[in-house]
């Protein structure tokens, strides 16, 4: 058995790929309200959204009933930093990208098989499981995250 | 059945060769002298083109890998080029990519014919098993070798196949890296399955040997699914059956031959001719036609992980079909039940096919479901209750009593027609978006067999190509010698020449370390008027204007039912240049009531969502042609648009020309192998 663990070990992604894994930093401040921006970590788009009072508001009022992967937002962004949305831009269907700012619920819509996901980036409709991941990072200031 | 072999070489070489290693009298007991039933109808030599497209596949692929280079960032140019600059590489590109079809397609024909005459059946367990082995590795190749390319089908297709065995609980995540090599698909994903690719396709092989050994231990079905008894039921192999399936194979060529020289681009998709992007998802991701079915299952159950469950099971219950399946009755043609069930199944597995590619919204959800069900009705309630209850017809006491008999021929030819249908439905192409006006047909002097570029609107179009679109629009494949290449525009080399001194090239280093610029030469690359793709998008607001190179292939529209069924016949395959040049042509400078254009953008009535960002770039009169052509936006936009379908297919007129070639040779060699099969065949009827 242990014979075969360097042959199964290789296909897991090599020593330069996990060192261009490290967490990067995002400038928050050129990013209006109402917009949001795109950067790439690890290869997975990362959505970082500006979210308008209206968005705030439609995300906290939704009751956890509605929802089919259920969390807060609160849970979803980091305390005091209400407005800032950051979410792993994958589809957890089957992978692909969804487009911010579309669909029915102010959030995000994926074009390959209809899952929308409200301004928290939890699904709301189609054939998606969960919401989409919050990836792991921190404010450094408040105007200045570091993803990773 | 082959049993040990009287065979005995004449040569006394060859008898001190076969006491050593007997392999001639395995050959000669295998193929030559082995008992073959007579009854066997044409649906039998899907074995023989199996075993023909198996080694086609093999020796085109080992050739191309010589000229691929699998590396994210090279891979799609690499094999653009092998099709541009390697002697004759656009026709093993075309053999390999329209022979992975193929060969789906005779292994389904293959595995319907085993289905209706019950070769699954005692004592063809094994084998039978074996096949579906064989057809589990096809899948996986056939998936493997489509993300190859590296255009965004290919990576998108790869993305969600991954993606299915994230669906597995606690381990899947884990899984799915592990698979990757990465965080994503990305580079060590292409590099292993380069290898994957390269590998499968000899393990097939291996598995073949045994799908024939064991065949050759349990002796051949056939379509009255009765026993060998006497030598009165059984013909030898060659030549019976090695002339027959000759005469069947040349046929198959036939088809084969059609995609390759006149439609390489039907069983595609136009989107894969767009560079692999992981930033931007295809508006509808379709796989390849012969997942279709499976692809309709998956998505037919709304979870995620029973969806996988099913899809995988669709194929695996084909394990279980000879217990599933217990009536003693082999062949369909004396199950007057099962036979209406098997006709209707294969109606279901179309259907599927339709339904899969198709947007995952409203009736096609339901209608997936619903088949769904019937897929597997039919294995798991159909079958084990018809072997139960119903009462077959008597079968004739013997195969030679059976052909004798005769019968059974319209059944077979619906057969034929039901699944080339099914071929043709399942390659429908991808949607855009419904409400679009379909760009008109317009008349193409390179379309249909015998079409060749016109060398005036070649020229024309260069000279639009090179005073308006070069202005945003990089042209990156096309060399300056191009331009002297038979079969395009037809400059001499003293004109190539010229032409490419024209242009400033960026070169170097120098001895000094610097860059410097100098005049182009015929061997240098139409230079982009970016120095990137961000500098492009940064200028033009967001949108990077397209590379000009393939975009006559990288866009298409769909052409719905009945249409892309006729294309086949008529040769049709001119959306892209259809649909670049109504784009040209299709600005306005108002737009419709209740349309509001953003800033920047301009309304086009052909383009999907009608906003683009790119202005009106021809107005009349703004190109002066020498040879007195009217200076029309009309003219200007056909003159273009046959340039770039020459960029993007140099080689067409040389493929058309060798088509013909082969047609002819073909058409003549299966009339040979048909009479001479007449005349072989004379005393077994």
């Amino acid at each position: 058995m242990a014979t075969l663990w360097p042959f199964i070990s290789q296909m897991n992604p090599d020593a330069s790929t996990i060192a261009a894994g490290a967490p990067i930093e995002v400038d928050l401040a050129p990013i209006a309200d109402g917009q949001d921006i795109k950067v790439f970590w690890r290869g997975k788009p990362i959505y970082i959204m500006h979210r308008t009072k209206k968005q705030i508001q439609e995300a906290q009022s939704v009751p956890l009933a509605d929802l089919k992967d259920p969390a807060t937002d609160q849970s979803r962004v980091k305390d005091g930093h209400d407005q800032w949305l950051v979410v792993i831009g994958i589809c957890t269907h089957l992978g692909c990208i969804p487009i911010a700012h579309e669909g029915n619920y102010d959030g995000f819509f994926c074009p390959c098989h209809g899952s929308q996901y409200d301004s928290s980036g939890r699904i709301r409709q189609g054939p998606a499981p969960a919401n989409l991941p919050v990836p792991p990072y921190a404010f450094l200031s408040d105007t200045k995250i570091q993803i990773g | 059945m082959s049993g040990p072999s009287d065979y005995k070489p004449s040569h006394p070489a060859l008898q001190w060769f076969e006491r050593r290693l007997p392999i001639l009298s395995l050959m000669h007991s295998s193929f030559v002298a082995y008992p073959t039933p007579r009854n066997l109808n044409y649906w039998w030599t899907f074995g023989a083109i199996l075993s023909l497209m198996l080694g086609v596949q093999i020796l085109t692929g080992v050739i191309l890998a010589m000229h691929y280079t699998p590396n994210a960032d090279l891979a799609f140019k690499s094999v653009e080029m092998l099709v541009r600059d390697v002697n004759y590489g656009w026709l093993l590109r075309n053999m390999h990519a329209a022979g992975a079809s193929m060969f789906f397609f005779a292994v389904y024909v293959h595995m319907f014919r085993g289905l209706y005459y019950g070769s699954y059946k005692e004592p063809r367990e094994v084998l039978w098993i074996l096949g579906v082995i064989i057809y589990l590795l096809m899948m996986a190749t056939g998936f493997m070798g489509y993300v190859l390319p590296w255009g965004q089908m290919s990576f998108w297709g790869a993305t969600v196949i991954t993606n299915l065995f994230s669906a597995i609980p606690y381990v899947g995540d884990s899984i799915v890296t592990l698979l990757w090599g990465g965080y994503s698909v990305g580079n060590p994903t292409l590099n292993r399955f380069f290898s994957l690719h390269y590998l499968l396709p000899f393990l097939i092989a291996g598995v073949v040997v045994l799908h024939v050994w064991a065949l050759h231990v349990a002796g051949q079905n056939n379509p009255d699914g009765l026993d060998m008894k006497t030598d009165k039921d059984s013909v030898p192999f060659t030549p019976h059956a090695t002339i027959k399936d000759m005469f069947g194979v040349s046929v198959f060529l036939l088809l084969y031959a059609w995609f390759i020289f006149y439609m390489p681009n039907y069983l595609g998709d136009a989107d894969n001719y767009i560079p692999a992007n992981p930033g931007v998802t295809p508006q509808h991701i379709v796989p390849e036609w012969y997942y279709l079915p499976f692809y309709a299952i998956l998505r037919s159950i709304p979870n995620k992980l029973a969806g996988v469950i099913a899809m995988f099971s669709a194929i695996i219950v084909l394990v279980f079909l000879p217990w599933l399946d217990s009536a003693r009755t082999r062949s369909c043609k004396y199950r007057p039940l099962a036979k209406q069930f098997f006709w209707i199944f294969v109606v279901v597995c179309i259907l599927l096919g339709y339904l899969g590619a198709q947007p995952p919204e409203g009736i096609y959800v339901i209608a997936g479901r619903i088949l769904t069900v019937c897929y597997f009705a039919y294995f798991l309630i159909v079958l084990p209750l018809l072997s139960r209850i119903e009462t077959p017809r008597r079968t004739p006491n013997s195969i030679a009593d059976a052909v004798l008999a005769k019968g059974g021929k319209i059944a077979a030819a619906l057969v034929a027609l039901v699944v080339a249908g099914g071929l043709v439905m399942g390659t429908t192409q991808d949607a855009r978006a419904e409400e679009q006006a379909t760009p008109p047909s317009l008349k193409w002097s390179f379309s249909g067999p015998l079409g060749k570029y016109d060398r005036g609107a070649l020229q024309r179009g260069l000279k639009v190509y090179k005073e308006v679109c070069s202005n945003c629009h990089s042209l990156s494949y096309i060399a300056f010698r191009n331009l002297g290449d038979p079969g395009g525009p037809g400059y001499s080399e003293a004109q190539v020449a010229s032409f490419a001194s024209e242009y400033k090239i960026k070169d170097g280093p120098n001895d000094a370390g610097d860059m410097f610029e100098r005049p182009g030469r015929p061997a240098d690359y139409f230079p982009s008027p970016f120095p990137n793709e961000q500098a492009a998008r940064a200028t033009y607001g967001g949108a990077a204007p397209p590379d000009l190179s393939l975009i006559t292939k990288a866009r298409s529209y769909e052409r719905g039912f009945p249409w892309f069924i006729l294309d086949f016949f008529t040769q049709f395959q001119e959306q892209g240049p259809n649909y670049v040049a109504a784009i040209l042509e299709g600005f306005e400078d108002k737009p419709p009531a209740g349309v509001t254009v953003p800033d920047g953008s301009y309304y086009n009535k052909y383009f999907p969502g009608h906003v683009i960002k790119m202005p009106k770039p021809l107005s009349d009169g703004q190109v002066t042609f020498d040879d007195g052509s009217p200076a029309t936006v009309a003219q200007y936009a056909k003159d273009v648009t046959t340039f770039l379908m020459w960029a993007a297919e140099p080689k067409m007129e040389a493929r058309k020309q060798l088509g013909l070639q082969v047609f002819v040779f073909l058409i003549i060699f299966a009339l040979m192998m048909y009479f001479t099969k007449k005349k072989v065949w004379a005393d077994a009827h």
